[in-house]
């Protein structure tokens, strides 16, 4: 794939082909083909209507695939004034997530699905079209073929319609099946233009004949662009070429470690043959039709399956030779006839095999006929047949001593890189016999694959190995317990379950307007397809995150009852994030259940949301605790209220925070000018609010006086509004009513009484309590300080005037001299639980001394005794 | 064995005579060797014996002071015991997420109340196998990234290997909640947060970790108790707007709110053995020594002044410890001297042992600096100052002062150079030299 994003780099210039066809009712120019030319290849892609396309997406690796309807062009438009109009496809990957367990099986990493969504936005430019696909329909029924792992092949099997996987409707996989017809059809012809195309590239090439290198570029841009390779072999060098582009020698070396495992008699036969036959003719029929038992028989034997490998092997190293072949073929100077021919009957094999279903009997015919085919086709120099049969010797001489002298697929994978490169060097040690200078040459190769091969051996290892170390499948999880949990036996006890703040009442009282207001505010986003932001402030415990919650819960539930069209949230919380640009991952985690690093996510995300994202459904994202996001640059901040403005990114975000003006004072112009004017401030709860809320979540129970329930009421509001602190007061009085009680098992109600307990111990303040149970020498210390700060006015005094004053204090109450370490052990004592606040103990008797509570609660506190 | 080899010198000079003298002289020694033997061994065993009781009682009672085992009594702190064993109970058995704060000076039994409850509620049927704890120190962990990766480690979750904890700070962030996320009240093993210097704790960055925490015990996710222990009356100003609210401000205060006859009393039950000592009878005699001690008026006077200076049960065990170390097996029982000892080297000034120890030297430079700071009101000042002062003074009493030579006097101040650096040890010489001359 990363031939494809090379591609998209490119700039691209199409070009209509035929004559326009005026369509009547649109007043538009109809097309029936177009040709896109990249800048800096010579290739042309011809897209006929009703072939597929891949598409430019938000992710290089996965493009959009789709099916083009009409071409046309719009003048309409700004930029692009070629259009296209499409039927989408989609993969499993661009499912939402939640949805994905929809499908019960596991998908085929070449499936993809009929997009059945008339809504999605079908008119594309041209110029976003990558390249052609393959699609093949199946029945539901029908198996996946296994070894057609083509990456330009799709299956489509069933269709989604955002709600549902649905097999294929009758009428679609007929037409699909139609179209993959006419497809080949084109493909064809096509190939064999672009062919034509490329042929100039060729006779450039053809002057660095005598580097191996060029001559091996050459060939593998010819290899990769156009040609299958026999699947089998293909498939063998997918497997070591993973996550590394080899070069094509490796290839080419690692067919020919495979030929190796031919008889010696074998060799002697091809070497017999004679030059004059066309190499390129012969044996590339030869490859496809060996590979087409293997493409499409997943019924097949065993038997037949080996064969085909062999056959396979057999074949490779033709390729490997054809294409070094090729070159002195060209240099020759032959005219394109021929070579035009070739890819021709190449595409038109690998094309349409796929869609015959073999028969056994096929097969055998085939293989019957194999061995003819088989013996025309090897043809190359004598001098250098010899020379390669000696390497081939070596090497296998040398699986001989790794005892897989008849080794499957498999011990192929096992080759030792080093044995690879090595035999790729005597190979193409072999290969240039002809050429006089062969010291200075094999040198530098040696040295080249040496290099090859230390670099082959890190990417082959992570795949072999398992990797033990980083558990990245691990599953968050605490352990469960083997009791379950007891379940409330009393009143009390079910009281409390009810007003712990964790208890999801059913609805959220006292809060319905801002509820609706939220709700009609991402309701008409959701039905419009637009997005928005909106800014929720409020003090804490005022219920904002669980009035959005609601309200998502709501519209979930609508969208499930098909009132509003379905859509994705995403919930992210500036405190649950280590540094602010984790917003991306998360969102990115979240949204496709990707890991990219923070930037990545972020050009990803805006990828997605800025581009014409057409067959997404609309995003809600909650963040909560926006403050947390704040940046230097505010770049965070920035993008999350960007992204909602562009067209087509369906994007709709809900921020929360605890400050009413964040965006006055804390963002910037630009930042809060995106947020735009949507805000909404949660007052704090009014006490008649709390009561209610009270009421309700213990409607059922009864456990509370009412005037105790007025009363917390009161109280909280009064202080902060606070909702969870009036919950938790209460659950407070609840256990003060269950300890206090003197029968246990029917404890009565919770009074008064109890309620202002709990609110005297969670709201008092602890400083005098401290004061009163400190020792007397600390108590001393204390009045010393109030004394000092008499005498001299301030607030604060150095350690050793308040010594001074202590000293002479203890003297007056008959205490014993209290000594300067003792003192000063007494001070850092009260500067530790902060009744003073104290620097450093550093400095000493020059430390300076204050008070962290007001003088007269000290009297206060002192004077009590 | 003393004994013994002074009967051996003693025979000595028998060796040089005649044979039958010696062969007498051998007999009657064979007589007194055998005779000294048979007394040392009776008075090596019983000392033996004693010193075996001692060292027994020095152990228990060491580890006693020293550790805070969970063993032992709680004192004054019956209400809040209650009030925590049975927030704890509740997580445990019903699985409710709380939080709490445990708040009282240094020395109150804080960490000694939260291992008495935590042993309690491991001794309760069935909840031993069905809960998890976590223990951080804000001392140790002392940002949220360690404190997530120890948090992680100790819930032996999955993305702990052996005993590492692999991948990014945000990574272990996102898979910890991912995990607290996933759990209910009825199925999950609750949790048991204990996190001691839990002010450290809300020092941390935008206090992610605290933040989080909280969040998990105020919402339907897996149980938790969150028990912060902290010194600072001002904790709940330390914490952050929306994670206060998080909090359910409980908190739960330990103030050493005991009298002196209390005091008493807990320093009675603190120096007794307990009753499966195995040597009963000395046991007996120990107990009894301690409770006549309680009663004697010169320790009730230490301990008064002791009381006074400070009220922890700390430093009362640093008493304690103090005096048991002067129990030897020739001295096996604690007496009223030795706590008077202990209480002078508790309260010992450790400035004025300094001074106390000063060559003549320095203590005439000290007294230059104590001029020096007369004259200049506290001003800092420097060394040719020092040495200026310390000059005239030589000058005016040659007779009895030495001079040194200026390197000489300059190297005396370098060795103080620590003490001598800042100007506010300047003047704290100033007050000893007045002290202590």
């Amino acid at each position: 794939m990363a031939y494809c994003s090379a591609r998209l780099r490119t700039r691209q210039t199409c070009s209509w082909v035929g004559r326009p066809l005026l369509d009547q009712k649109l007043h538009y120019q109809t097309y029936k083909e177009i040709s896109v030319k990249r800048e800096g290849y010579s290739t042309e892609i011809h897209i006929q209507v009703g072939q597929f396309v891949l598409i430019e997406g938000d992710d290089d690796e996965n493009p959009y695939i789709a099916k083009v309807v009409e071409l046309f062009e719009d003048a309409s438009e700004l930029y692009s004034k070629k259009r296209a109009r499409v039927q989408w496809f989609i993969r499993f990957c661009e499912v939402p997530i939640c949805k994905q367990h929809l499908l019960d099986r596991k998908p085929d990493t070449q499936e993809i699905f009929w997009y059945d969504n008339p809504t999605c936005d079908n008119n594309i430019s041209v110029e976003t079209i990558i390249g052609c696909v393959r699609v093949v329909a199946l029945a539901p029924d029908e198996v996946m073929p296994i070894d057609l792992k083509n990456e330009k092949t799709f299956f489509v099997k069933l269709s989604w319609n955002k709600k549902k996987f649905k097999p294929l409707p009758p009428e679609v996989l007929a037409q699909l099946d139609k179209l993959q017809e006419d497809n080949h059809r084109y493909q064809k012809s096509m190939e064999a233009k672009t062919k034509s195309a490329e042929s100039p590239s060729w006779t450039t090439t053809e002057h660095a004949v005598k580097r191996i290198e060029s001559r091996h570029s050459t060939s593998k841009s010819r290899h990769t662009a156009s040609h299958p390779v026999t699947p089998r072999a293909r498939k063998r060098l997918e497997l070591s070429n993973l996550g590394f582009p080899r070069t094509p020698n490796t290839r080419i070396s690692q067919a020919t470690s495979c030929a190796s495992l031919d008889s010696p008699g074998r060799m002697k036969r091809k070497v017999a043959f004679s030059e004059i036959m066309s190499p390129s003719k012969r044996s590339l029929p030869d490859g496809s039709q060996t590979s087409s038992p293997a493409l499409k028989t997943p019924e097949k034997t065993r038997d037949i399956q080996h064969s085909c490998t062999k056959d396979a092997r057999k074949t490779s190293p033709d390729h490997g030779m054809i294409l070094r072949t090729r070159v002195p073929a060209l240099k020759a100077t032959e005219t394109s006839e021929e070579r035009i021919l070739t890819p021709t009957s190449r595409g038109r094999k690998s094309s349409v095999v796929p869609s015959v279903i073999l028969k056994p009997e096929y097969i055998k015919r085939r293989e019957g006929k194999e061995p003819e085919v088989r013996d025309e086709a090897p043809s190359t120099s004598r001098i250098r047949r010899k020379s390669s049969i000696l390497t081939l010797n070596r090497i296998r001489q040398q699986l001989r001593f790794l005892g897989n002298s008849k080794s499957d697929q498999d011990d192929e994978e096992f080759l030792p890189a080093a044995e690879i490169s090595d035999s790729d060097s005597e190979e193409e040690e072999a290969s240039t016999t002809p050429l006089p200078r062969r010291t200075p040459n094999s040198m530098s190769r040696n040295l080249r694959s040496s290099m090859k091969s230390s670099l082959q051996t890190p990417s082959k290892t992570p795949k072999k190995t398992p990797q033990p170390r980083t558990p990245r499948d691990a599953t968050p999880q605490i352990r469960s317990r083997n009791l379950p949990a007891q379940e409330p036996t009393n009143m009390l006890e079910e009281a409390r379950l009810r007003l712990h703040v964790s208890a999801v009442p059913e609805s959220l009282p006292c809060r319905e307007q801002e509820f609706q207001d939220i709700y009609n505010f991402v309701e008409s986003k959701l039905l419009d397809h637009t997005g928005g932001c909106m800014y929720i402030s409020g003090v804490p415990g005022t219920g904002k995150t669980a009035t959005v919650h609601e309200v998502i819960c709501c519209l979930q539930q609508a969208a499930q009852a098909n009132e509003v069209p379905p859509f994705q949230y995403i919930e992210v919380n500036g405190m649950k994030l280590t540094e602010p640009h984790q917003v991306y991952v998360q969102i990115l985690q979240k949204l496709t259940g990707k890991r990219a690093t923070a930037n990545h996510a972020a050009e990803l995300l805006a990828k997605r949301f800025r581009t014409q994202a057409s067959s997404q459904e609309t995003t809600v994202v909650l963040v909560d605790e926006l403050d947390l996001l704040w940046t230097q640059k505010q770049d965070v901040m920035y993008n999350l209220f960007d992204w909602p403005t562009h067209k087509g990114a369906r994007l709709v975000v809900l921020t929360i925070a605890n400050t009413m003006d964040l965006p006055e004072r804390i963002m910037m112009n630009r930042v809060s000018s995106r947020l735009g004017l949507t805000r909404m401030c949660f007052q704090p709860y009014t006490h008649s609010q709390l009561q209610q809320i009270l009421l309700s979540r213990l409607r059922h129970v009864k456990a509370f006086e009412d005037d105790a329930v007025q009363l917390a009421a009161r109280k909280v509001a009064a202080l902060s509004g606070d909702a969870r602190r009036c919950l938790d007061i209460c659950r407070r009085a609840t256990e003060i009513c269950e300890f206090s009680c003197q029968k246990p098992g029917c404890p009565g109600l919770v009074t008064t009484a109890h309620l202002l307990e709990a609110i005297d111990e969670m709201f008092s303040s602890s400083y005098i309590t401290a004061i009163k149970n400190s020792s007397i020498l600390e108590q001393s210390f204390l009045r010393a300080i109030l004394a000092e700060f008499r005498r001299s006015g301030l607030e604060e005094a150095t350690f050793q005037q308040v010594y001074i004053q202590h000293v002479a204090l203890c003297r007056m109450e008959g205490l014993p001299y209290p000594t300067m370490s003792e003192t000063m052990a007494v001070c850092s004592r009260l500067g530790a639980c902060r009744l003073l606040l104290v620097e450093p103990s550093r400095n000493d008797v020059l430390l300076r001394v204050r008070l962290n509570i007001s003088q007269d609660d000290v009297l206060y506190a002192l004077k009590e005794e | 064995m003393a004994t013994h080899s002074n009967v051996l010198a003693w025979r000595i000079p028998w060796a040089e005579e005649p044979e039958r003298l010696q062969s007498m002289g051998s007999q009657r020694v064979r007589h007194e060797i055998s005779f000294v033997e048979m007394s040392s061994r009776k008075s090596k065993s019983s000392n033996l014996i004693q010193a075996d009781y001692v060292s027994q009682v020095q152990r228990i009672l060491r580890e006693r002071f020293c550790h805070q085992s969970p063993h032992g009594n709680l004192f004054g702190v019956q209400v809040q015991y209650k009030h925590l064993i049975e927030l704890l109970k509740r997580t445990a058995i019903h699985g409710e997420s709380n939080s709490v704060l445990i708040i009282g000076p240094r020395g109150s039994g804080k960490t000694m109340l939260i291992n008495h409850a935590l042993k309690e509620l491991m001794e309760v049927e069935g909840v031993s196998e069905n809960i998890l704890q976590v223990h951080l120190n804000g001392l140790l962990q002392i940002n949220d990234k360690i404190a997530l990766k120890e948090i992680t480690r100790q819930l032996n979750l999955e993305n702990v290997v052996g005993d590492k904890v692999f991948g990014s700070f945000a990574e272990n962030l996102s898979f910890l909640l991912e995990a607290l996320k996933k759990g209910d009240r009825t199925s999950s093993c609750p949790v048991i947060f204990i996190l001691d210097e839990f002010d450290l704790f809300a020092h941390h960055k935008n206090q992610t970790l605290l933040y989080n925490l909280l969040d998990i015990s105020q919402s339907a996710q897996t149980p938790v108790v969150i028990i912060g222990l902290t010194c600072r009356l001002d904790i709940l100003e330390l914490l952050e707007k929306r994670v206060k609210s998080r909090f359910s401000h409980r908190q739960i205060h330990l103030m050493n709110s005991f009298s002196f006859p209390q005091y008493l009393k807990i320093f009675k039950e603190q120096l007794s053995l307990p009753s499966i000592f195995p040597e009963k009878i000395f046991a007996e005699k120990w107990n009894e020594n301690v409770q006549s001690l309680s009663e004697d008026r010169s320790v009730k006077e230490v301990l008064q002044k002791h009381f006074n200076v400070s009220k922890n049960l700390r430093s009362l065990h640093m008493l304690l410890m103090l005096a048991l170390n002067r129990v030897t097996p020739s001295h096996p029982f604690i007496t009223a001297a030795d706590l008077m000892e202990a209480n002078q080297l508790c309260s010992m000034d450790s400035k004025g042992n300094i001074v106390h120890g000063l060559s003549v030297l320095e203590i005439c430079l000290i007294i230059a600096m104590k001029h020096l700071n007369d004259i200049y009101e506290e001003e800092p000042f420097n060394f040719q100052m020092v040495y200026n002062e310390f000059q005239k003074f030589v000058q005016r009493k040659a007779h009895s002062v030495y001079n040194f030579e200026k390197p000489v006097v300059m190297k005396f101040v370098g060795t103080y150079c620590p003490l001598l650096s800042l100007p506010s040890n300047y003047i704290l010489k100033r007050n000893y030299s007045l002290n202590s001359t």
